[in-house]
This record gives C-alpha cells, sequence and structure tokens, in this order.
C-alpha cells in the first residue's frame, strides 16, 4: 500500500560507476594477476602458467631497498606537502573572497602541468648552466654556479611541487568551514595564537590532514617520471622499475608482479594511515 | 571601587563607526545587559572589551589598569559566544578546563575545577560526553562553566540564549541571573531582547548606531527613558507628536493636556513627542478625552489589548481581564492617559 519514500539519488544510478569500475579497473586488475604469474619466455613475450617466480625475486635485498625508497619518497613528499598546505591553507581562507579564487585558480593551473612539464623545467631551474646555481654564485652565497639535479633534493622538490596543490584543495574546504569563533574561543581562553592554533584549530582538522597525507603518499607512489629526470638510480622507485621492466625488459609477468605489491603496499600505508588517525582521535 | 571603564572608545570599519565615543563605567560585581537592535554596535563593544577587535580611539580600563593594547590572551576575561565556540574534539570536562590547562595546571587540578564547576551550573555527570552528545541548554551551561573556569575579573556574553528555546531561555536568564549574583563576577551580555536584559541586569545600556543613547536601571529605562528611541525600543510605547506649550501643558491633536507634576518633561517647549505605555491608556466615553474608534480586539489571556484608531493614527492600550472596558470592535470612545505615565520626549 505505502511505498517507500521517494530519494532524490535513485539506487540504480549506483550501477554506472559499479559497471564501469568492474570493466576499467577489476578486469584490468585480474589480466594483471595472471600475468604476473605467467611463465616469460625469454627475448619473447609470456605464455599462460603458474609460477610464483616473479614474486620470489622480492624476497631480497634489492628489493627491500627498492620499495623503502619509494615509501620514503612518497611519506617524506606527503609529510612535507601537508606542513606547508595546512597553514598556506589556514590563512588563504582568511583572505578575501576575490582573492581566495585568484589563489586557487593558479594551483588548479599547476595541476594541469604534467609530470613531464615539472620534470624538465626544474632540471632546467636546478641545473649548472641555466639553473638557481648562476643566482645564488651572483649573490655571493656559493663560489660558482653548480647544478643541483640530479639528487635526492632535486626529486623531493619535484615530488612536493607535485602533491602540493592536492593537499591544498582537500584541506580548503574543511579549512573554510571552520568556525572563526572557535578559534577567537581559545585566545579568550588564555592560548596565545600559536598555542590556539595548536590544541584546536590541528585537532579539529585532522581527518581532512590525515586525507591530505593518504593523497599526497599515493599519488606520489605512482611517480614514475620524475626519478628517472631529477633522480640518480638509487633513487629510482617501485614505479620506475615497473616502467623499466614492462618496457624496456620487456618482462610483463615481472613487471605485473611488482604493480601488484605496489597496489599492496599502498593499500597497507593507507590501512595504516586510518588507523593512526583513528587511534589519535579515540 | 570601579572595575570596568571604558574612555571614548570608537571602532570604525572603513566609513562606518560601529562603536561611537562610548564612555561608561561598569561598577564592580554588577550584571550589566548591552541592549539594542541588531547592527547597533554592541556585539562590536564587547570584541573591542574582548580584545578580539582592535580599537580605533579611546581605552579600556580595568581596575584602573590600561588594557587597550592587551592582547586577548592575556585578558583573563572569560567569555560565551554566540555560536558558543565549544570544542567538538574534547569531551565535556576538557572544555571546561582548557582555559586552565593552557595555564600549565596539572591535570588533576584541571579536572577537579571542571567538577567544581560542572557542579556549579548542574551538569555533573556529563563530564566524560562528548559536545555534540548534549542537549542546547545543557551545551549552554557547558559554555557558561568554561567562561567561569579561571574566575575571571570580567565575564562576557555574546548574546549567550539566542539559540535556545523560548521555555528555556526564560528559565536560564533566571539561572545566570543568580549564578552572577553568587559569584559576584563583573558581567557584561550583549542581547537584542528586552525582556532578557529586564531580566537580568543591574543596569541596562541601550544602544543605537554606536551611540550609547541611554544607562539606567531596567525600572529607570522602561519608565523613565531618555528619548523616543528608548522608549519605543523597550517594552512597547505609544509615541505621539505634539506640542511643549510650557512644562504643564501640551497641544495634542488639538486638543490641550495639563500635565501632573509626576509627569516626566524632558523636552524644551515647541515640537516633541508624547510616550505612554499601553497600560497607561484609559477608555472613557466619546467625547471624553482623545476621540478613538476601537479597531482590534486581542485576547492575550493575562492581557487584553485594544488597538485604537485616532484620525489615522494607532493607540494601544492594554488592559487586566478584570478591568475589561466594556467597548466593543467598531465603538467610539474616548482616549486618556493616566496621570504620572506621561513622558515628554524631544521630538
Amino acid at each position: 500500500m505505502s511505498a517507500p519514500p521517494e530519494k532524490t539519488t535513485p539506487g540504480w544510478l549506483a550501477a554506472l560507476p559499479a559497471a564501469w569500475l568492474a570493466v576499467f579497473f577489476l578486469i584490468p586488475f585480474a589480466i594483471m594477476l595472471s600475468v604476473s604469474v605467467a611463465h616469460r619466455v625469454p627475448g619473447g613475450f609470456f605464455e599462460p602458467g603458474f609460477e610464483m617466480g616473479s614474486y620470489l625475486r622480492f624476497v631480497s635485498v634489492f628489493f627491500g631497498q627498492i620499495l623503502l625508497t619509494s615509501i620514503l619518497f612518497s611519506a617524506a613528499a606527503a609529510v612535507i606537502c601537508v606542513t606547508l598546505a595546512f597553514p598556506f591553507t589556514v590563512i588563504l581562507t582568511r583572505l578575501s573572497g576575490r582573492a581566495q579564487t585568484v589563489v586557487l585558480v593558479v594551483l588548479l593551473a599547476v595541476l594541469s602541468l604534467s609530470e613531464v612539464i615539472i620534470g624538465f623545467a626544474l632540471s632546467t631551474l636546478l641545473s649548472q648552466t641555466a639553473g638557481v646555481g648562476n643566482l645564488l654564485a651572483w649573490l655571493g652565497l656559493i663560489e660558482q654556479s653548480r647544478a643541483f639535479t640530479p639528487s635526492f633534493f632535486a626529486l623531493l622538490v619535484g615530488m612536493c611541487y607535485l602533491g602540493l596543490p592536492y593537499a591544498v584543495l582537500v584541506l580548503y574546504p574543511p579549512v573554510s568551514r571552520l568556525d572563526p569563533e572557535l578559534g577567537e574561543a581559545a585566545r579568550m581562553m588564555g592560548a596565545a595564537p600559536f598555542t590556539a592554533f595548536r590544541t584546536v584549530t590541528v585537532p579539529l582538522l585532522r581527518a581532512p590532514i590525515f586525507g591530505a597525507l593518504i593523497l599526497v603518499f599515493v599519488f606520489t607512489l605512482g611517480v614514475y617520471l620524475l626519478p628517472q629526470v631529477l633522480g640518480r638510480p638509487q633513487h629510482w622507485t617501485l614505479s620506475v622499475h615497473i616502467t623499466d621492466q614492462a618496457i624496456f625488459q620487456s618482462n610483463l609477468p615481472f613487471a605485473a608482479a611488482m604493480a601488484v605489491l605496489l597496489l599492496l603496499v599502498s593499500l597497507a600505508m593507507v590501512g595504516l594511515t586510518l588507523l593512526l588517525g583513528r587511534g589519535a582521535r579515540a | 571601587m570601579t572595575e570596568l571603564s571604558l574612555d571614548g572608545l570608537t571602532k570604525r570599519f572603513g566609513t562606518l563607526t560601529a562603536v561611537d565615543d562610548v564612555t561608561l563605567d561598569i561598577t564592580d560585581g554588577s550584571f550589566v545587559c548591552l541592549l539594542g537592535p541588531s547592527g547597533c554596535g554592541k556585539t562590536t563593544l564587547l570584541r573591542l572589551l574582548a580584545g578580539l577587535e582592535p580599537a580605533s580611539a579611546g581605552r579600556v580600563l580595568v581596575a584602573g589598569r590600561d588594557i587597550t593594547d592587551t592582547p586577548t590572551h592575556r585578558r583573563d576575561f572569560g567569555m560565551v559566544f554566540q555560536s558558543l565556540a565549544l570544542f567538538p574534539h574534547l569531551t565535556v570536562w576538557q572544555n571546561v578546563a582548557y582555559p586552565l590547562k593552557i595555564r600549565g595546571r596539572p591535570r588533576a587540578e584541571c579536572r577537579k575545577r571542571a567538577d567544581e564547576l560542572l557542579d556549579l551550573v548542574q551538569l555533573s555527570g556529563v563530564a566524560d560526553r562528548r559536545i555534540h552528545q548534549l542537549s542546547g541548554g545543557q551545551r549552554q551551561r557547558v559554555a557558561i562553566a568554561r567562561g567561569l573556569a579561571i574566575d575571571p575579573q570580567v565575564f562576557l556574553l555574546d548574546e549567550p540564549l539566542s539559540a535556545l528555546d523560548a521555555n528555556l531561555r526564560e528559565h536560564m536568564q533566571v539561572e545566570l541571573r543568580q549564578l552572577q549574583q553568587r559569584l559576584g563576577v563583573t558581567t557584561v551580555v550583549v542581547t537584542h531582547d528586552q525582556k532578557e536584559a529586564l531580566t537580568m541586569a543591574d543596569t541596562v545600556i541601550v544602544m543605537q548606531e554606536g551611540r550609547v543613547q541611554q544607562v539606567g536601571t531596567p525600572m529607570e529605562v522602561y519608565r523613565d527613558p531618555a528619548n523616543a528611541f528608548v522608549a519605543g525600543f523597550i517594552g512597547t510605547s505609544n509615541l505621539m507628536p505634539c506640542t511643549l506649550h510650557d512644562d504643564r501643558t501640551l497641544a495634542l491633536s488639538g486638543q490641550t493636556v495639563t500635565l501632573d507634576p509626576e509627569d516626566r518633561v524632558k523636552a524644551a517647549p515647541g515640537p516633541a513627542v508624547l510616550s505612554i505605555r499601553p497600560e497607561d491608556v484609559r477608555l472613557g466615553d466619546a467625547g471624553d478625552g482623545l476621540p478613538a474608534r476601537v479597531a482590534f480586539i486581542r485576547d492575550l489571556g493575562e492581557s487584553v489589548q485594544f488597538v485604537l484608531d485616532h484620525d489615522g493614527q494607532t493607540i494601544t492600550a492594554l488592559f487586566s481581564p478584570q478591568a475589561r472596558p466594556a467597548a466593543t470592535l467598531g465603538d467610539r470612545v474616548g482616549v486618556s492617559f493616566a496621570p504620572g505615565g506621561r513622558v515628554v520626549l524631544p521630538a
């Protein structure tokens, strides 16, 4: 007799993204899984099979180092990006509406730059002949111009450049919704401005901060061009090795196995961060 | 001893003067209400006291000490914000103890003081809950307890009860007043609700357009308004244009009215405004006083309101049900005013 209440978003709309995910994510992932255990034909391609050989190759010091490098770079980039983006966003939301729009448009414009452009722009900027080294030498800070790339520092700068706009965009909505009276209340209660920031603003935005950390971490984990342009071979991340194996070594089973590992590592780190976030909240 | 003094305090936002040359002395331990319509500058004045806005000119003094340039966090004031501004990431007792924790008091002492304060506002038993688990009235009490945590010299409240429903609001008005009397803390409350101001305050400060219009006890501002704005804003007043001849007689709608010694004349001879409270309006037979017609009768339960039309001008009269006039809708009546209830104000 009584029909269920009409909802503004009909449930069947979910079928579309579900089908999309199945076709473009689940099926390719299944293919990748099957390739990762396939039998490699040296100098050729691969043939169906079930071998754990590719996975066994992970159990080595060499691979442990690659994995650690990947995680450390992404974790460092995530922490640096959020450390910069959080105060930046708090200050941004205090500007006039017009100024906020201008800054956000500039940030969105940065998103349109691809990894390739950022990588080569930075490698020029940090080079010996055309880079900031000349400026520093002219200022007398260093004796003569030198190259700052390839290096750990250059790669980290590149990753941070890539991740910062995402961190700001994740933080912006919750920060702009924050009631300014909360900060004023803290100051009224005797907290100096930085104490108020530390004891009220930061804890209130714990969830978005963890969200931004996860996003930048996962996002930079997939970066495969910047380490080749800005880093030394010892800075090559798992993503670079996947590219190398798949394209240059023609070892698709091993590349697929590494991709599965990368996915598992990402999931593990996301889970760990969520767990930390929940622990801090309780 | 004068606790809180404002000396020519002024705040300008661009071309707008939100608080205009306010000079006031607030006695130690008194309960003061800043009353006025929205946009009259009362909240800005409170924020100047709190140090949340820098003053454009003038000084704020506490017990003779100039605190105009003292940053907010060193003023040691308590405050309840309009939005309450309770911290959702802390429990009830942590909210109340926040001012103590900031001052580096040990945790056990914080907890003990929080429990005391929660007892004081009748909220014991919810100390470990989260803010979102409390009702509106409970949150209100938490905010008050937090504001009082450090035994502040001055306690500021910005429209503290505006989010509560009518019954709870009246209850909290009485409770807040009793609490303040018990603690004897100098308290400044901003409100736009004149009933709230009259219920709680020792002193009511009526503001309009950034200026103080009148300072007085609730009865003074009600019975003896300083000008037509105060008369119209506090309670209901019938304001009628008249011409004052001398301090005894005035002309009202072509009739000469002789004033009583108890009536108050605050205007110079010439055009003026006669202010009459609805309860001071008397009805008689037509021809006896100002001619008027009964335009509407409203039974309010505890009283009866007559809306009278005098030559296009509306006069409101209020009677107790026992003293209800016999006149009915559309009747012609004569309107007169109770001696002693008439206030002649500058036009």
